[in-house]
């Protein structure tokens, strides 16, 4: 059996299972965002009380921290009172961050664990061997009564990743080359695990966003197996003993893929796909009105750090609006600490808070038709950041921040070398 | 939900559900509020269109993306009865199973059917048959498990008896 069919099995009081079962798997931690007071609402239809576990449940308000609406309001107020009177341990409110973040901060995230959460990006903690998966609103609800919900056993699919990237090119740009060539229905219904040399000892932040991307190919779940990094991130913030789970020496991926990334070019994701996607050297001249670096993909201080790397004592261009939204109000506690806040800022940055920001297209910097926008974000789909006429691009953190410089989609790798002196229209 | 006939509105691939339901809707909770806006980042003509047992056709991957089930909603209340396309986002599927909107798996669909053709959707035995050419599409079956939660009429109803046979 595969670590992912074992996980399932265990939850399951099964010896093994097999693809194509269907199996009532125990969750061991479920998490609610603030988009879903519906859960509570079905909750109640369906006959709930108590919820099963009240240490096994969360809600975080990510998506409209803070409310930009009166509806949006009275979500947060239905969902604490639901809070209070359940007297779930664990809680963040719209100080905490994006929900994909919060949770492995905060030591609830373990290798070998299933974790539920009414958002697709759930597929994240695969990076840190955990079974991550995304529902909607009434499954989540089945969830708060039962504790349990029925898995069918996905098939499993190899993605093998080896090399080295370049300067200037990061795991943005290794997974949005992997969705262009393998395409965003690749996986509908399967798992992906991701293997290779350049997994092996990629670090925790890298990891959460390829394996973050892996349901934009239409993956269940995703699997990296834990490395050093991995399990010292864990025990550093969790007291939860764990035995890592291995694959067995005669599984059988369904398929594999393989990659070589060491002359990998950083990628975009073209209008209005998220496999619509191209290298950097190819891209048309594209002027930018928006640069927004954050969310459950691309907001880690990682990603905060590569940006002042590039905008560190320059100004963007005038023209261009950057908006920066750490994941987390530890994230941004640490950008804050390390002065990446300040020169951020000095260079023209917008911050904002710790959430999802404009990536839903819910507030924060929303756009008007015939707008683009280069972002960090995972999602380029017609009228997700705001007016349907708008244009997303995908890209890196440093893509994202050397377009903010220029004011048009630019190849950060120009940026980054220390003689270069881009000079700015405004001199 | 287990046979029903009206009228085909096809899309082509990758209908995410951003497209079905756009996200500065999403703190709608009125279920008929969120009828009104359904499909309208694909097509914000269709809710006009729409007659009460309409089809939405579609090709790969309709419902990928997002979780919302705001997207499932929305087609509910909108009064479509059913959705067939050559494969689902697996969120969306599930979210629709468990709200009793028939959705059926049927490989090739979008070549055998045209924009406003009448088609009668058998969900149970997983077949579409176009009234206007007479070819009858054989789709895919579903699983016994995903049968008992429709035959119970949905995971609510389901849910429902469990919990009251536990109180």
């Amino acid at each position: 059996m595969h670590v992912l069919e074992k996980i399932l099995a265990r939850a399951s009081g099964k010896d093994k299972v097999t693809t194509g079962e269907i199996v009532n798997a125990k969750v061991d931690f479920a998490e609610v965002n603030d988009l879903y007071l519906q859960t509570i609402y079905s909750f109640y239809e369906m006959g709930g009380n108590k919820v099963w576990d009240k240490d096994k449940l969360c809600f975080v308000f990510d998506h409209y921290a803070p409310t930009p609406t009166i509806k949006a309001a009275q979500s947060h107020k239905e969902m604490r009172k639901f809070v209070e009177e359940q007297g779930l341990t664990h809680h963040f409110d719209i100080n905490a961050g994006v929900c994909h973040q919060v949770m492995p901060e905060s030591g609830v995230v373990w290798p070998g664990m299933i974790l539920v959460a009414t958002d697709s990006h759930t597929t994240t903690h695969g990076a840190f061997g955990a079974f991550g998966t995304g529902v909607g609103a009434t499954d989540m609800a089945t969830i708060m009564i039962s504790g349990q919900l029925w898995f069918r056993v996905p098939e499993v699919i190899n993605i093998e990743i080896n090399g080295n990237t370049q300067p200037g090119v990061m795991a943005k740009d290794v997974i949005l080359h992997v969705l262009g060539t393998l395409g965003s229905d690749v996986a509908v219904y399967k798992a992906i695990e991701f293997t290779g040399t350049y997994i092996d000892d990629l670090g925790v932040a890298e990891r959460m966003v390829i394996c973050n991307m892996a349901v934009e190919m239409g993956a269940k779940t995703s699997y990296m197996k834990p490395n050093q990094k991995v399990l010292d991130y864990v025990h550093n913030r969790s007291n939860k003993e764990f035995n890592l789970l291995e694959t067995d020496p005669d599984f059988e991926f369904a398929k594999t893929y393989s990659f070589e990334i060491s002359n990998l070019c950083p990628q975009v994701a073209m209008p209005h796909n998220v496999d619509n996607v191209i290298s950097i050297v190819d891209v048309p001249k594209v002027k930018v009105d928006q640069a927004f670096i954050g969310t459950c993909t691309g907001g880690r201080i990682e990603d905060i750090e590569e940006a002042t790397k590039i905008l560190k004592g320059k100004k963007i261009n005038p023209t261009t609006r950057l908006i920066i939204i750490p994941a987390s109000n530890e994230v941004f506690l640490e950008a804050m600490k390390l002065g990446y806040v300040k020169e951020l800022v000095k260079a023209g940055a917008t911050f904002s808070t710790p959430g999802c920001g404009p990536c839903l297209g819910a507030h924060e910097g929303v756009l008007a038709p015939g707008e683009v926008c280069v972002t960090a974000s995972n999602r380029n789909f017609p009228g997700r950041m705001g007016s349907t006429e708008a244009s997303l691009y995908l890209a890196s953190p440093a893509t994202v921040a050397a377009s903010a410089l220029t004011g048009e989609l630019v190849d950060p790798r120009l940026l980054l070398k220390e003689d270069y002196a881009y000079e700015t229209s405004n001199g | 939900m287990k046979l029903v006939t009206g009228k085909a509105y096809v899309y082509g691939n990758n209908i995410d559900t951003d497209q079905i339901y756009p996200g500065r809707y999403l703190d709608l909770v009125d279920p008929m509020e969120i009828g009104k806006h359904c499909m309208e980042g694909a097509d914000a003509s269709l809710v006009k269109k729409l007659s009460p047992g309409d089809i939405i056709v579609a090709g790969r991957n309709f419902g990928c993306g997002s979780s919302r089930e705001h997207a499932a909603i929305s087609l509910i209340n909108a009064k479509v009865s059913a959705v067939v396309a050559e494969s689902f986002g697996r969120i969306f599927y599930r979210n629709a199973i468990n709200l009793g909107l028939s959705v059926l798996v049927c490989s090739d669909i979008t070549k055998k059917i045209n924009n406003g053709d009448i088609l009668e959707v058998n969900f149970l035995e997983g077949y579409v048959k176009n009234k206007n050419s007479g070819e009858v599409i054989q789709g895919e079956k579903i699983s016994d498990y995903i049968r008992d939660i429709i035959d119970s009429g949905g995971i609510k109803p389901l849910f429902k008896k469990i919990t009251s046979n536990q109180g």
